[in-house]
């Protein structure tokens, strides 16, 4: 390898490197605004216990709650995956295949939470 | 002959130190319960009586604790990580000792709130 | 009191060794410093260590005190003895070369892997650089410059003990300054090298530079602000090109 590309691929690296620190942090201030609200609307519902009829009484064919949520499940998607990358590079810098995990991490919030949000949009009910 | 010191608790006993390492294990425990989190919500699309089998589970201590665990881990990780991004983008005004005080104390209040406000 | 004795520990060999006690007088107004003075001069001539200034000016005579990376010269005994006892170890993050002195080459070499020197264009001929005092990147660069580079941050660091090849809160931070001294030329270089998997990113916020810093530097601020001018670089391009 000539010496510009071994510089151009630490480049492209660096670039990767800063681009997802940037993603984590704006994905964390979208998450700062969705887990305050989270908090605050989980305080409401648990009062007098939890039940689904509750809380599907809310969600139940509410745009404004399942954008909110799906908006929730996507800060998530890119932030938890990248902050747990993080921590596998620092405590298992040998292991190459470690770097699967926040991929498998990041599938799992895109499609169960998805799901999930679909699912107390509808209440088992049709659309 | 033993090997040389390396950094241990002492050098890492300070505040700003302390704060790092609970937004950071909080972050990770939190991301593990993310899965769990979806799926007994995506109980819904099976209809209530689904979803509620799930969170009549909610009845045992154990899982009160676990919840009241959650709801403290994830106070201390808003607070400390908008204390993060105060020290990223903000104007540098220091590690900003004030916001772990309030993570601390405020994730103990909400903790208490929710052992409150649950059934 | 003079009657009492401290128990010392002090680090002797290299990467291995042994801490061997010595006992040493204790006076009411004793650094540090002058405790392993005192063992080299009067208990044991063998035992290696640095210093010069003594009067906290030069950062030579840093050391692992207690666990906490400090200039002995301007430790007080007083203040960080634990009971009578006290313990001396070289730096942490860095090769020994004996006893309580440390091999300084992986940690300058570093700041010049940062491109943390200066260089200009111009040349004796031309005018005076007019450089703002009060501009906001000359304000910037004067919060982080007072570094002598003795190395307590650098020893300090998790980051550093735990990846070898992180650059260090020093040597970000002398790239810092720099990248707001108008009158430098290589911003672009300097952005590339603090940039990547050992560079400023690395950093997670532990604070224990700032925290440590003999001269109250932040290196903390500095690294946050590459952190952005990277990211802004990585995404958008910089004032100098892009990345």
């Amino acid at each position: 390898m000539s010496a510009t590309t071994i510089q151009s691929s630490a480049i492209r690296t660096a670039v990767l490197q800063a681009k997802l620190w940037y993603a984590q942090r704006i994905s964390a201030m979208v998450l700062g605004i969705c887990v305050a609200i989270h908090l605050l609307i989980m305080f409401y519902a648990i009062r007098g216990g939890l039940s689904a009829g509750e809380i599907l009484g809310r969600t139940q064919g509410s745009w404004v709650f399942a954008i909110f949520y799906e908006v929730f499940v996507l800060a998530c998607f890119v932030h938890a995956p990248i902050g747990v990358a993080n921590i596998l590079r620092e405590n298992f810098p040998s292991s190459e295949k470690v770097i699967i995990l926040p991929w498998v991490l990041a599938c799992l919030i895109l499609v169960m939470g998805t799901v999930a949000v679909i699912g107390v949009f509808t209440g088992g009910g049709s659309l | 002959m033993s090997n040389r010191p390396t950094l241990d608790r002492r050098a890492k006993s300070h505040l700003s130190y302390f704060m790092y390492s609970a937004h950071r294990y909080s972050g990770l425990l939190l991301a593990c319960f993310l899965p769990l989190h979806f799926f007994i919500l995506s109980q819904s699309l099976k209809g209530a009586s689904a979803l509620d089998q799930y969170l009549k589970l909610s009845d045992f201590w154990a899982i009160k604790v676990g919840e009241w665990g959650l709801v403290t881990l994830l106070t201390i990780h808003l607070i400390g990580g908008v204390r993060l991004l105060m020290i990223e983008f903000g104007t540098w005004r220091g590690l900003r000792k004030g916001w772990i005080q309030a993570a601390i104390v405020i994730s103990i209040i909400f903790g208490i709130l929710f052992l409150v406000l649950a059934d | 009191m003079s009657e009492n004795n401290l128990k010392v520990k002090v680090w002797r060999g290299k990467e291995q060794g042994e801490f061997v006690e010595y006992l040493v007088p204790r006076n009411s107004n004793q650094t540090v410093l002058d405790v392993v003075t005192y063992i080299q001069r009067k208990i044991d001539p063998t035992l290696s260590y640095r210093f010069a200034c003594r009067v906290g000016m030069c950062g030579s005579c840093a050391m692992t005190v207690n666990g906490v990376a400090r200039w002995t010269c301007r430790t007080h005994v007083a203040k960080i003895v634990e009971g009578n006892s006290l313990e001396i170890a070289p730096l942490n993050n860095l090769p020994v070369v004996k006893d309580l002195a440390t091999d300084m080459r992986e940690f300058f070499n570093k700041w010049k892997g940062a491109v943390g020197f200066f260089k200009g264009e111009q040349t004796r001929f031309d005018d005076f650089a007019k450089v703002k005092p009060e501009s906001e990147a000359r304000q910037l660069a004067n919060a982080g410059i007072e570094c002598i580079g003795c190395a307590v941050c650098y020893a300090s660091c998790d980051v550093v003990a735990s990846r070898s090849d992180y650059l260090g809160p020093a040597a970000l931070n002398r790239a810092w300054t720099l990248t707001n001294d108008v009158r430098d030329v290589q911003q672009l270089d300097r952005l590339r090298a603090v940039a990547g998997d050992a560079g400023c990113h690395t950093c997670h916020t532990h604070g224990s530079c700032t925290e440590r810093c003999p001269k109250q530097l932040s290196p903390t601020a500095g690294i946050s602000g590459l952190k952005k001018l990277v990211a802004t670089a990585a995404v958008r391009g910089s004032q100098w090109g892009k990345l």
